[in-house]
């Protein structure tokens, strides 16, 4: 990794959603600020910036991590996912996000990018994930509006209907 | 749903604002840009929970490029006045500490800055200069004659008492059976909205006017509040809101500081002023419930009939008084018999003052201090009479034969039939096998309990009933206030389609959907083909005080006015198609997206025509009918009246009821409380959209279970902040909340246009106190006290630990340690090391610069890291007790931007065969940031630092020989 200059800005290039970005920070500069002010993606929402919250979650590399414990200059060159990239089309929602719909797992909906970011890595990793499973990946992350009964039922429903898409 | 019959109301719709908040398309506070030019805040906190401000350098902070303008509480005062305090007393308010702190988190400076990066350096180079003062939390000791005083004005920390009377409670204790009392001490908590508080602000000084952007909430009575600090007309000030909002549950209302805050900053810089709270700053200083001591006693027969209820309340509002406090203690003023029909009542309210955050809105607002004493002193009645708690419940409820039924303070509980709501929920959320289970477990040895909650949720609130904290003499110069107004706007655009707006700022409840829902019901159109506008523009939109999103208002009001709005402009629609149709307007309908004349479908005009022909053709219309359709309905319900001469106050328009139970299980090794079976039965009148209400019960229950088992705002004796970050501030996760069983009674109210009352709120009063009579059932508890922490519950199924350290008060930050090292030099030399500063400089850990500034006293700077924090402090060291070359007390004193720390060591210097033996003792107490965010870590770091001190010492009085030297001589080479 090159030595950066701490007083200086650095330019910055990723692919974000499938997309080349680009963009100067300097070395402080969290991903989640990055993301939310110098590209202008503000999908990934920050509430915590320490960690605990999961609001910032996105995908580094397919995994997710913490946009707000992550430094803009560490994703350099890599595949960066967020909430923008997940439906397939403008106007459309993905199965996922269909299923938070029809269950109303969200309500004020802040927290609800961060979920839906590890919710989809973990269900391509583990498609036959079960409750105790799912309730344990969602211990990442905190909501305050719906009580969690709900997204553990959207994320259920999902999974279902994934694994009837993958098998069709 | 295509039958005109039908119904949009009452339908668990998908929810238009879904699509968007899915895609990551929502418009929050920090989504929606800035002007050109904008600079940013960053705010300096009190470290201190109490202490007089000597002086603030900022001399350094201001040369930083970057930084614009750098503002003290001297500066925002010149441009502002204190906020007003809603009790007759002499305090000020102000947004940002003047001359002291009083709570921890409380703002001193405001950097404003280029970027919130430059803002947040700027704040490492100011140099405050403080002097502690005696800090009080505990709300009974700050009521003692020789507690610090908050507010020199007061004279003391009371700030309001009065006392109240209903009926005849003195006779009727008198003549009791049995005289039965509980006391509690209610905990703070916070719902903790996960988006935190944004303003943007910008100033005219063309037109000497404000135009400010929040996430705040309502209730819109603070836009007077704010506009009166600004020393303005409320019409220059202009108070928009983003159409999003990342929850509040109350909270976001305490965002107002804030906004007179950078209001005044971008004032004084003459740019706009964008100011993001971070969670520490939410944690420590936004809005949190009230801690509140209760006694509460009954007059009870031998039956278990509640004859008299005498309340003795004790709310802590923490370090100001700010609008709408005390409203927490009045908000249930009406209800302060739950679900019981007690004709005598006696209460006497007292708010004290402590070095602890303001209070503002929670979700629950007063519901859960006043639940929690009097659904635990049921229990405590049915314990004591030998019982059946249900029965006690049984005997007491209001009769549904009774309502509309005015309680002895005042209230009008609007409908509901609470037996029958009560026995259906035992029915059908299987209490029978719940008692049944609870027998097998005892059986067992397990330690699992029952408890049950009555309560009645209040909704819309009066805007008058704080005003009860005033007498009625100084109510009547005040002048009467009541009511609570709601509007919505509809309109129709020049191609006939339909927008509503309404001023409930909503904050994820859906407020666009169920609106969409109930005007489609009314125009005879499609929800989708309606357009909702929720947030507010105070400049331009209808609004009043009472508009907002808080007292859970908008099914019952919000909602309610929409339909009326929509009744308006459907007689319109129907007067415009009347001469069209050939019929007289009364027999026009609406439906399917036309207007066609009643009984012949086929005789219709498309809806859209009719609704854009006033905006085409006026000409063609009767001018009574010729402008273009936008109605404007305002409702405020007629129950809502002032309070009486006799202080009885009607402080809500709709009273839910809730019936609850549940069954626990406490871990009989680690103490944790498991909740098995949740039942949770509401009448909250007519049910609008079932998916939205369940997100509500899920949602409250959620807040409530964490408040009663997990979260509490802590704060040590000396005022230090303990829980600044969400691994000290518990909230719940998936794994602690399961699903609750939701029941449904519906008993419309009969004083709102659609029969619906407020569901928000319920399960944060009832919940608490259910989960805690369960606890005290399953370990036969007498006392309760909130959060239930596994350590709490484990200490009393084991009892206290043997040889468990000296207990310190709880929540202390008190570090206590002892230790020894060997060193191989005589103790002579160890001596000259501790009274010399340059040898003490290489060994102090993280030391820059030790100076000498008396033969026993060193000041130096010290850099220490401690877990996530690394910082700079001023260190001070004190050597006495000199006892050459024996021992010596060291007292030392650390200050920096991140924390404060004291202690004090005593050391004593031993030989032993040539070596010396130091051993040292050390007692420290530390505050501030460090305190709140490391505080789990500070023992450990604490032993570390203190350790290493003695290592250094160790070293430096006997250097240690090379590595080669040291080989051989284990190899039994040399000496």
């Amino acid at each position: 990794m090159p030595r950066l200059s701490a007083t200086q800005r650095h330019s910055i290039r990723f692919t974000l959603n499938g997309a080349p970005v680009q963009g100067e920070a300097e070395p402080r500069m969290l991903l989640s600020d990055f993301l939310r002010h110098v590209l202008g993606a503000t999908g990934t929402h920050v509430g915590c910036e320490h960690g605990v919250c999961g609001a910032c979650t996105v995908q580094i590399d397919v995994s997710p991590a913490r946009a707000c414990l992550t430094l803009a200059v560490q994703v350099q060159g890599c595949d960066i996912r967020t909430v923008e990239g997940l439906a397939p089309a403008p106007g459309r929602l993905s199965i996922l996000q269909e299923a938070f719909r029809r269950h109303h797992a969200l309500q004020c909906g802040f927290c609800t990018a961060g979920i839906l970011m590890s919710l989809d890595a973990f269900l391509r990793a583990q498609p036959n994930a079960d409750e105790a499973a799912l309730r344990d990946l969602l211990s990442g992350h905190l909501c305050r509006c719906t009580g969690y009964t709900p997204i553990i039922a959207a994320a259920l429903d999902a999974a279902v209907r994934l694994r009837d898409t993958a098998h069709a | 749903m295509d039958s005109p019959g039908d119904k949009w109301v009452g339908q668990s719709l998908p929810r238009f604002e879904d699509a968007a908040l899915l895609t990551g398309r929502g418009r929050y506070f920090d989504d929606c840009g800035t002007p050109p030019g904008t600079l940013h805040a960053a705010i300096l906190r009190s470290p201190h929970g109490h202490a007089r401000i000597e002086s603030i350098e900022t001399s350094a902070a201001r040369a930083l490029p970057g930084v614009a303008a750098i503002l003290t509480g001297e500066d925002i005062r010149a441009t502002t006045t204190s906020l007003v305090v809603g009790v007759k007393a002499p305090m000020e308010c102000w947004p940002i500490a003047v001359e002291r702190v009083r709570y921890v988190g409380e703002p001193v400076v405001v950097v404003v800055a280029t970027d919130r990066y430059v803002a947040e350096d700027a704040l490492d180079l100011i140099e405050v200069r403080y002097t502690p003062l005696p800090a009080v939390t505990d709300p009974v000791t700050a009521l003692a004659p020789d507690a610090p005083v908050l507010h020199e004005g007061l004279g003391g920390n009371l700030a309001s008492e009065r006392r109240f009377r209903y009926g005849d409670p003195e006779a009727a204790f008198a003549t009791a059976a049995h005289r039965i009392a509980i006391d509690v001490a209610y905990p703070r908590s916070a719902c903790t909205p996960i988006e935190c508080y944004g303003v943007l602000a910008e100033y005219d000084p063309g037109e000497d006017s404000y135009d400010v952007f929040a996430n705040f909430q309502g209730p819109f009575s603070i836009h007077a509040v704010i506009a009166r600090a600004l020393r303005v007309p409320g019409n220059r000030l202009r108070l928009r809101t983003p159409p999003d909002s990342g929850g509040s549950f109350g909270v976001k209302q305490g965002v107002f500081p804030y906004i007179v805050l950078m209001a005044a900053a971008a004032r004084a810089c003459g740019r706009p002023v964008k100011w993001v709270e971070d969670r520490l700053e939410h944690l420590a200083a936004s809005s949190v419930a009230t801690n509140r001591v209760t006694r509460l006693e009954a007059a009870v027969t031998a039956e278990g009939l509640i004859t008299a209820l005498d309340w003795d309340q004790l709310e802590d509002c923490g370090a100001q008084l700010r609008a709408p406090e005390p409203a927490t203690l009045y908000r249930m003023h009406g209800n302060m018999t739950g679900a019981y029909a007690i004709r005598n009542v006696a209460i006497r309210n007292r708010v004290v003052l402590t070095n602890k955050a303001p209070t503002g809105l929670n979700r629950g607002f007063g519901g859960p201090q006043v639940y929690f004493a009097l659904e635990r002193l049921v229990q405590r009645i049915a314990i004591t009479l030998g019982l059946n708690p249900l029965d006690v419940i049984r005997r007491n409820l209001v009769p549904t034969s009774a309502m509309p039924y005015r309680t002895a303070s005042g209230a009008l509980l609007d409908s509901g039939d609470y037996a029958t709501a009560m026995e259906t929920a035992l029915r059908d959320g299987n209490h029978a096998a719940l008692l049944a289970k609870r027998d097998a477990a005892r059986a067992e040895g397990r330690h699992y309990g029952i408890g049950y909650t009555a309560v009645v949720e209040p909704s819309v609130s009066n805007m008058g009933y704080i005003t009860a904290v005033l007498t009625p003499a100084e109510r009547k110069r005040a002048g009467p206030k009541n009511g609570a107004q709601a509007t919505a706007t509809i309109q129709c655009d020049a191609v006939g389609s339909v927008s509503v707006h309404v001023a409930s700022v909503p904050q994820g409840q859906g407020h666009r959907t169920v609106l969409a829902q109930v005007v489609a019901d009314e125009l005879g159109l499609r929800p989708q083909d309606i357009r909702v506008v929720t947030e507010i523009d105070t400049a331009k939109d209808a609004w009043s005080i009472a508009s907002g999103n808080y007292a859970s208002r908008f099914a019952p009001a919000v909602a309610g006015v929409a339909r009326i709005a929509a009744q308006q402009l459907r007689a319109r629609l129907a007067r415009l198609a009347a001469p069209l149709l050939n019929v007289p307007p009364e027999d026009v309908v609406l439906a399917n997206g036309k207007l066609h004349a009643q009984g012949n479908a086929d005789n219709a005009l498309p809806f859209a025509r009719v609704a854009s022909s006033p905006h085409w053709a006026p000409g063609t219309l009767p001018p009574e009918d010729s402008a273009p359709l936008r109605e404007t309905a305002w409702w405020t319900p007629p129950e809502l009246t002032a309070p009486t001469e006799a202080d009885e106050v009607n402080s809500s328009l709709c009273h839910g009821f809730i019936f609850d139970f549940c069954g626990v299980e406490v871990d009989r090794i680690t103490g944790e409380t498991r909740i098995d079976h949740y039942v949770t039965m509401h009448d909250c009148g007519t049910v609008l959209h079932p998916g939205m209400v369940a997100g509500q019960v899920t949602g409250g229950f959620a807040h409530a279970l964490g408040a009663a088992l997990y979260e509490a705002h802590s704060y040590a004796p000396d005022g230090s902040f303990e829980t600044g970050t969400f691994a000290d501030y518990l909230v719940p996760t998936s794994m602690e909340v399961p699903a609750p069983i939701i029941l449904h009674h519906e008993s419309p109210s009969p004083f709102t246009p659609l029969g619906a009352k407020g569901v928000g709120e319920g399960n944060c009063m009832s919940t608490p106190v259910c989960i805690a009579n369960a606890v005290a059932d399953a370990l036969g508890l007498h006392d309760v006290t909130l959060p239930l922490l596994p350590a709490t519950l484990a200490a009393h199924l084991h009892g206290a630990k043997p040889n468990a350290p000296a207990a310190t008060p709880k929540g202390e930050r008190l570090l206590r340690g002892e230790g020894q090292a060997r060193v191989n030099a005589p103790r002579e030399e160890l001596w000259a090391l501790l009274l010399d500063p340059d040898a003490l400089m290489a060994i102090v850990p993280g030391a820059h610069g030790i100076q000498r500034t008396s033969p026993t006293d060193y000041t130096a700077e010290v850099t220490l890291g401690i877990g996530p924090v690394k910082g700079r402090y001023r260190v001070a060291l004190a050597l006495s007790n000199l006892d050459e070359p024996h021992a010596l007390t060291l007292a030392g004193s650390a200050q920096g931007a991140l924390g404060f720390g004291q202690g004090r060591g005593h050391v004593t210097l031993t030989e032993a065969d040539g070596a010396t033996i130091i051993a040292y003792r050390y007692e420290a107490a530390v505050g501030g940031k460090v305190a709140s965010i490391a505080g789990r870590l500070l023992d450990g770091a604490t032993r570390v630092v203190i350790s290493q001190f003695f290592a250094a010492l160790a070293r430096q009085a006997a250097p240690q020989a090379p590595w080669w030297q040291r080989l051989l001589h284990r190899l039994g080479f040399g000496a």
